[in-house]
Order: structure tokens, then C-alpha cells, then sequence
């Protein structure tokens, strides 16, 4: 029987990933990456993307990996664990292993996923692996040093969109990956926060037992990046979704459906005003920017409750 | 670190066969803040130990309670206090009757150094 | 018992692949290596192979699922050529230094721009320090023998290294030749069962690969790599000779060809082996005292052997299948490593290159036939000459 979702059975469980990584005080891909693997109680093997998942759980001689844990390069978990989960149906139909339904997982951040990795990941979703991929998004490139990337938020200050005089920030609306998952019309795609741990396990779990390739995309904090203090990550996390910038929802066989709708949906100036890299918006001359920020929202939000036959 | 080993001592490939040894790697001196714990009465509902981005929060699993912090790994970023369902509660009454001083959080961050003026120690 | 069949160089290759069955091998289409990935897709279809065939979407791709594979204890090949080798290139590197024993065929072809789909070796030449070992060969017997061999090579704990096995496009990946085809269970019992000691599918004892490495470390782990080219070396000796001893045919570092009393020789690789031979032998008819010394083994790369073999030679030409831009002379990469190993073991003999064939400029036995006359008079003169370019029109 799967251990039931509740803390109390959960923390019951082995701890798969050991402290003394290097990520930074109240990272959010941590947080992620535990109550992703709290939630699955069978082997895991895990390819990580570059980034600062990778580079702060494994300096070497050092790593804070329990299980099989696999880095190859920036651009390719994917098509890494695909090699991986390739292999393994390989050894199993060949008698050279036993099977033992193990859950193959390929972790990137969006900078790994979004942009440089994209084609990697949709070769290896429609090659139909047995294998969830998972983006921790925290919308830039964040190991480098925080530089845009195509998941970076609309009007974001990052090291690569400054808000310079002349031009404040990100200049584009980002990039909606979940959505081009889906259009792969894979089995699961779902997209989640850890700031609704239950959520995000059933999520998960559904994703590893779909029976073929599942997409989750998740959102994650940098305090470092997103400026505020180490003990909002959470707190802000949820503001992501309140404000529906970050709507939780999952596409199951091609079903969409709403896992989270807010009591109240926040205007998304809630979830700007706590982050130091949206501060320049509240300039006077930049203030049309939250409004048309909002609008976006508004609009791609209608958009979804209308998939998910909640309009 | 330890003493630095030769080519012939290591693993090849860069491969690390000690799976989580990183627990002999020290991120408590990272540490700025450190969280206390056990003024209030704890509900054990393991809240903390679910988001704790350290794994550092310890627990009891026998008789299900959590038991206090890793301070060997605690980075001290506070997340364990704010999402305790316990000072939540403190809090918002502290909210509702105005000056009431939040006496009693089940988990409390003091800045280190500053724990015995916060009577602790 | 073996048996003959008339094979392209591709198919020959893609035969190999089938009766090794590797566990996994992903690859992706690129002319000429194309016709062996198509080739072993009808050998999975057809039920031959337990091979779980990863189609991927790019040659980055490919070499990324194979380290994956590799890393979890599969047997694991891919084919490439070209622009596919250096979309891989990123990772042709990984693979080495995470110390994956994959085994590549390379069908060598010109790399863009401008694009161009025939032979010259500018593609394998680039790799050369990436810490694969590579094996050259003439025709698609070769291939085809070398192919089964690195499989062994690769896979030797003292090694653990991946291997290409280069042919050149065209010139022998698609010309039909007699090509001797070992038994299926010839080849399974000489290249045995993988063993792998660190697989990533070992759930009992998790492993961590591809960690993050400074400079407390990495610098370790490249010097590994160094013994483990090192060990290579024996290691190509011992499995070439026993596939000698079971199979009647011998491999080296290098094959000699007329040299016993040659003054002057010809170094080559590849198909254009073939064509020098026969100059040779039209030279010889004439009197001419010529011979020629074939490189099998490219990396590691045989230093000594050549020097050895060189050593009573009173000129040398090497034959360049590509050009090292920027090099001493703008020569090609075989000339400058020849000639350093040379001086470095105290062989001083003239020297010269002629780079040749580039972008599949056919060579003529008549323009070999020209560059040993040139040899035979700078053996005369005693001084070394810089490089030519060989059929360039001015
Ligand atoms: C091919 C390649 N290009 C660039 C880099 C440099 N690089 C390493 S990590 C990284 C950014 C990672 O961003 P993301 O995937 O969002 O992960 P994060 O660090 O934000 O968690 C970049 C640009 C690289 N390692 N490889
Ligand atoms: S920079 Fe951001 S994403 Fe990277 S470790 Fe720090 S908080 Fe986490
Ligand atoms: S302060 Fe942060 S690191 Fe320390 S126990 Fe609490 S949540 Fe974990
Ligand atoms: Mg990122």
C-alpha cells in the first residue's frame, strides 16, 4: 500500500536527499525536490540538468543524493534519463535485470528546460519514455547569476533585463511551457507549487504511475533572485498561485482540470509588491506595466477555466 | 575538508559511491539565524519537516514528534517558523489583540549570538 | 565458421551491430552513416536484436541517451558522421570523462561549411583530444572486425573508454566489397557479457554521477583518463591478437606494407590505404624502393610504433585528410603529430605532408604515384618540406 500523503506517515520514510548541499538558505528547489520524492515510494533514478540544483547537491567529493543520481550537461535530462529508462526496459525484457518498477525522473530548471532544453524534452516525451521530467521554474537563470530566461516573468528585473532607465525589465511575456506539454498529448501533465505540498505529491504521483511520459512543471522560489527575505519563500510561493500567475491545474489523458481555484483571486500587484525584482513596476511611469501584467493573467486565466470547463 | 586523495584513490570517472555523504559537510555556519524550539506546545503536525530546504528538521519516528533542528545543516531561513501552523495561530490572535506580545511560537528564529539576551542557553 | 558476403562498409557495420546486440543504441539519421542506423532498424523490427533502439530527435540527443545508458550498465552504440559528430560534441566529451564504454561508428565526412556530404576526416580530427580512442580503417572488413574489437577495448576495466570506429564516407561506407562475416556466436563469445562495476540501475548502492568538480579534483580525474589511454594501448595489442589468433586475421597499430627495404614511405589512414598500395606496387614494378605504413590506431595514438617503423626510412610523406587551420603550415593534424613524435624519439628524417581529398576530392594512385617521386627526391636533398595541398586547383 503507498504510504499515505500525511507529514506525519511521510517523515516515516527515508530521507532521500541528505543535508549539507550547498543551495542557498530557503531555496525553493529543495523543497521541491523533497516532497516531490516523499510522495514516491518506489526506487527512483534521477538525471539532474545543470544548474543550481545540480552544482549545490553534488560538489564533489560530496553528494546529497540517496539514490542513482545522474548529471550529464545543461541542455540534456531528458534525453539523459531517456538513455536511462532505455536501458532499463532493455536489461528487464532481456532477463539481465529485475524489474522493479522503478520511477524515472529528470529534474532542470527552467533555464534547462524552457529554453536550452526543450528539444531534448519533446523528442523524449513523444518517444513515449516512462519517465516524468520536472521543471523547478524559478523563472531565470539562477546558478549563472540570475539572467533571463523564457520563463522569467513579464517586467522582471534579472542581470540579462535590467530595468535600466530606458527599458524596465523583461520586455516579454513568458513563456507558457505546461501548456506546450500538453499539446504533446502525453498522459500527465500537471503544473504545481510546493506551497500546496499535497497537491504537488498527488500530482506526482500520478505522474509516475500514468504509464508513460508525464511533465510537471513547478514553481520555485530564488529569494536570491526574486529578492525577499529566506522565510517568504512559501508564503510568496502561494501568492504565485492566489494571484493565479502560477494556476494549479492538470491535463490527465487529455482532461484539464483546476486542482486549486483561489478563494480569492488576488490582484497580481499582491505577488509583485513582495519581490525586490519587480520594484521598478511601482514607479509611476512603469505602473501601465502591472496593468497590462494583469490583463495577461486575466486573460490567459479565463483561457484555463475554460479548458477546465470551469468558465 | 579531509586530507586530498590521489588519482589512484578515487573513483573514476568523477562518480561519488557514498550516496548523501554530504551529511559531513557543515552548511550550519551559513547560519545567521537559528531556530528555537519548544515554547509552545508543539501539535507534531510535521509542517516544518515537510518544507525545511536542509532536511534538518529531526523527528522522532517511533513515537511521531518532532524533536528539535540539525544545527550541524540548519541554514536557518526560517521556513520551519512560518509555515508552523502553531505560531500562525499566536500570531494572528497577536494580530487581534493589539500589543499582545507573541510570548509563546512553537518554533521562534533568534539571530545567532543574541540567544541568551532572548533567554536561551 | 565464418562466411563472405558482398557488403557495403555500412551494412558491414551495421552486421557487427547486430551480432554484438547491444542493449541500447541511439542514433539519428546523416548521410553517410545513414544507411547503418536504417540497416539495424530492420534488424530491431525483424526481431534480431534485444536492442531497445532509441530514435532521438538530434545527434545531441543520441550521445546524451547513450551516456545515460552507458552510465546504467547497458552496452551501448551509436553511428554518426560529420555535422552529427559535432552537435554530439559536448557531450562526445562527457562520455569519455564520465568513462562510458560506448562504441561509435564514424563514417567520415566533411564538416560545413560549406555543406558537403563526402569523405575527408576534418570530423575525427576535431575529436582527437577528447579522449575517445579511434580506431581508422581501410575498408569495411575492417570496420567490421574493428567494430566487434572495440566492443572489448572499450569495455576492459583497465580502459573504460568509449571507441570510434572510423571509415570513409562513401569511399568504402557505400561501395560493395567481400566482407567476411563472423559467426553470430563467434562474435558473442569473443566479446562476452558486460559486466558493468558502477551501474546507476544498481538501486542497492546508489551512485552519484556527473557531479560538480574544482580544482581539488578534476585535475585527478583527467589524470585517470590518462592511464586509462595508457592501458589502452596494451589493451588494443592483446585484443587484436587473440581476434587474430581465433579469426585468421591480425590488426596492429599500424600495417606495414613493402617496407622492408622501402626508402622512402607513404603514411595513410583510411581508404586511401588502398589506393597507396597499389602506386606502390606500380613504383616497385619500376625499381623504386617504396613502401607503405597504414595507421590503424589514431588515439591512443601510437608514437613509438611509428617511430620504430619510420626509423630506417630516408623520407616520409604523410597523407592529411584534413586541414589543422592555423597549425605550423597550415598542415594536416597527422603531419604535426607524426613529426613530433618523430623528433621526440629521435628519428630525424625529411619530412612532408600533402594534404589531400578534402570534401571527397577523389585521389588518383597517380597523384600518390607524384607524392612518392617528390619523397623519393627530398630523400636525395635530405630537407624536409612544408606541406602541399594536393589537387587544388590555383
Ligand atoms: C551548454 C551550456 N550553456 C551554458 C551553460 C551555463 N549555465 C549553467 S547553469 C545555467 C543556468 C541554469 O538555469 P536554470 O536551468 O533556470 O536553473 P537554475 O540555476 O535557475 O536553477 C547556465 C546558463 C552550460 N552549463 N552549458
Ligand atoms: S540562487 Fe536561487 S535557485 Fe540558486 S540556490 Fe540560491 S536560492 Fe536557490
Ligand atoms: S531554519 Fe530553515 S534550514 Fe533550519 S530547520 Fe528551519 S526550515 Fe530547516
Ligand atoms: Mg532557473
Amino acid at each position: 500500500m503507498a504510504t499515505r500523503l500525511a507529514p506525519k506517515e511521510l517523515m516515516k520514510q527515508p530521507e532521500r536527499l541528505a543535508p549539507g548541499h550547498r543551495l542557498c538558505a530557503g531555496c525553493g528547489a529543495s523543497i521541491v525536490v523533497r516532497q516531490m520524492l516523499a510522495a514516491i515510494d518506489e526506487p527512483v533514478v534521477i538525471s539532474n540538468a545543470t544548474g543550481c540544483l545540480e552544482v549545490a547537491t553534488t560538489i564533489y567529493p560530496y553528494t546529497s543524493w540517496r539514490v542513482p543520481w545522474i548529471h550529464n550537461a545543461f541542455e540534456n535530462s531528458a534525453s539523459t534519463i531517456s538513455g536511462v529508462e532505455a536501458a532499463y526496459r532493455s536489461l528487464v525484457r532481456q532477463g539481465k535485470m529485475e524489474e522493479k518498477d522503478v520511477k524515472f525522473i529528470g529534474f532542470g530548471g527552467d533555464g534547462g528546460t524552457y529554453d536550452i532544453g526543450l528539444q531534448a524534452l519533446s523528442g523524449a516525451v513523444e518517444r513515449g519514455h516512462q519517465m516524468l521530467y520536472v521543471c523547478y521554474d524559478n523563472g531565470a537563470y539562477m546558478n549563472t547569476g540570475i539572467q533571463r530566461s523564457s520563463a522569467t516573468p513579464f517586467g522582471a528585473h534579472t542581470t540579462t533585463s535590467p530595468a535600466g532607465k530606458k527599458i524596465p525589465g523583461k520586455q516579454q511575456f513568458r513563456k507558457d511551457l505546461t501548456r506546450i506539454m500538453a499539446a504533446h498529448d502525453i498522459p500527465y501533465v500537471g503544473q504545481a507549487a510546493p506551497s500546496k505540498w499535497r497537491d504537488l505529491m498527488e500530482k506526482t504521483r500520478k505522474a509516475v504511475n500514468c504509464g508513460g511520459p508525464a511533465f510537471m512543471n513547478v514553481l520555485s522560489s530564488c529569494n536570491r533572485g526574486w529578492r525577499h527575505a529566506t522565510d517568504e519563500t512559501l508564503e510568496i510561493t502561494q501568492l504565485g498561485v492566489d494571484t493565479c500567475y502560477w494556476p494549479l491545474y492538470e491535463v490527465e489523458d487529455g482532461e484539464w482540470r483546476l486542482t486549486y481555484k483561489p478563494r480569492e483571486k488576488l490582484p497580481i500587484e499582491e505577488w509583485l509588491k513582495r519581490q525586490g525584482r519587480f520594484r521598478h513596476l511601482f514607479k509611476p511611469q512603469n505602473r501601465h506595466l502591472i496593468d497590462e501584467k494583469q490583463e495577461e493573467i486575466d486573460r490567459k486565466w479565463e483561457e484555463l477555466l475554460e479548458r477546465c470547463g470551469e468558465a | 575538508m579531509s586530507e586530498l586523495k590521489g588519482w589512484k584513490e578515487i573513483p573514476i570517472g568523477g562518480m561519488i559511491l557514498d550516496a548523501g555523504n554530504s551529511v559531513e559537510y557543515d552548511t550550519g555556519d551559513w547560519r545567521a539565524f537559528r531556530p528555537v524550539f519548544g515554547e509552545a506546545e508543539c501539535i507534531n503536525c510535521f509542517q516544518c519537516w515537510l518544507n525545511c530546504p536542509d532536511s534538518s528538521i529531526l523527528v522522532d519516528t517511533e513515537k511521531e514528534e518532532m524533536v528539535g533542528f540539525d544545527l550541524k545543516h540548519c541554514k536557518g531561513c526560517g521556513i520551519c517558523a512560518s509555515v508552523c501552523p502553531v505560531n500562525a495561530k499566536v500570531k494572528k490572535k497577536a494580530e487581534d489583540e493589539l500589543e499582545k506580545d507573541e510570548a509563546s511560537l512553537c518554533i521562534r528564529i533568534i539571530e545567532e549570538g543574541k540567544l541568551q539576551e532572548a533567554g536561551y542557553e | 565458421m565464418s562466411k563472405l558476403e558482398a557488403l557495403t562498409g555500412n551494412a558491414a557495420v551495421a552486421n557487427a551491430m547486430r551480432q554484438i546486440n547491444p542493449d541500447v543504441v541511439a542514433a539519428y539519421p546523416i548521410t553517410p552513416q545513414t544507411s547503418t542506423v536504417q540497416t539495424f532498424s530492420e534488424f530491431v523490427a525483424d526481431g534480431l536484436v534485444d536492442t531497445e533502439f532509441v530514435t532521438v530527435e538530434s545527434e545531441h540527443s543520441a550521445m546524451s541517451a547513450c551516456v545515460g545508458a552507458s552510465a546504467a550498465g547497458a552496452r551501448v552504440m551509436t553511428a554518426t558522421s560529420a555535422n552529427g559528430l559535432a552537435l554530439m560534441w559536448e557531450i562526445v566529451y562527457i562520455a569519455a570523462s564520465n568513462r562510458c564504454p560506448i562504441v561509435m561508428s564514424l563514417v567520415n565526412r566533411a564538416l560545413s561549411a560549406p555543406i558537403n556530404i563526402h569523405c575527408d576526416h576534418s570530423d575525427v580530427m576535431g575529436m582527437r583530444d577528447s579522449g575517445w580512442i579511434i580506431l581508422m580503417s581501410e575498408n569495411g572488413q575492417e570496420a567490421y572486425d574493428s567494430m566487434v574489437q572495440a566492443v572489448r577495448i572499450g569495455e576492459h576495466p583497465d580502459v573504460l573508454l568509449p571507441v570510434a570506429v572510423c571509415q570513409d564516407g562513401f569511399i568504402t561506407s557505400h561501395a560493395l566489397e567481400r566482407v567476411e562475416l563472423l559467426e553470430d556466436e563467434e562474435v558473442q563469445d569473443f566479446i562476452g557479457t558486460y559486466a558493468p562495476q558502477w551501474s546507476l540501475l544498481d538501486l542497492d548502492n546508489p551512485k552519484t554521477y556527473g557531479p560538480l568538480d574544482f580544482y581539488d579534483y578534476y585535475y585527478e580525474h583527467k589524470r585517470q583518463q590518462v592511464e586509462a589511454m595508457e592501458n589502452a594501448h596494451g589493451v588494443i595489442a592483446e585484443i587484436a591478437d587473440e581476434f587474430g589468433k581465433k579469426f585468421g586475421r591480425s590488426y596492429g597499430y599500424l600495417e606495414e606494407y613493402r617496407m622492408d627495404d622501402a626508402d622512402v614511405v607513404v603514411v595513410a589512414a583510411n581508404s586511401t590505404a588502398g589506393t597507396a598500395r597499389t602506386a606502390v606496387d606500380d613504383l616497385r614494378d619500376e625499381g623504386l624502393k617504396v613502401g607503405l605504413l597504414k595507421l590503424r590506431v589514431f588515439r591512443p595514438f601510437p608514437a613509438k610504433e611509428l617511430a620504430e617503423a619510420l626509423s630506417s626510412a630516408e623520407a616520409i610523406a604523410v597523407l592529411d585528410r584534413s586541414i589543422s587551420f592555423g597549425s605550423m603550415d597550415n598542415s594536416g593534424p597527422l603531419f604535426t603529430e607524426l613529426a613530433a613524435a618523430l623528433a621526440l624519439q629521435g628519428v630525424n628524417v625529411p619530412i612532408a605532408d600533402y594534404v589531400y581529398g578534402l570534401g571527397g576530392r577523389d585521389i588518383a594512385p597517380g597523384e600518390i604515384e607524384r607524392v612518392y617521386r617528390e619523397t623519393l627526391e627530398m630523400a636525395e636533398t635530405g630537407e624536409s618540406r612544408g606541406v602541399t595541398y594536393l589537387g587544388v586547383r590555383e
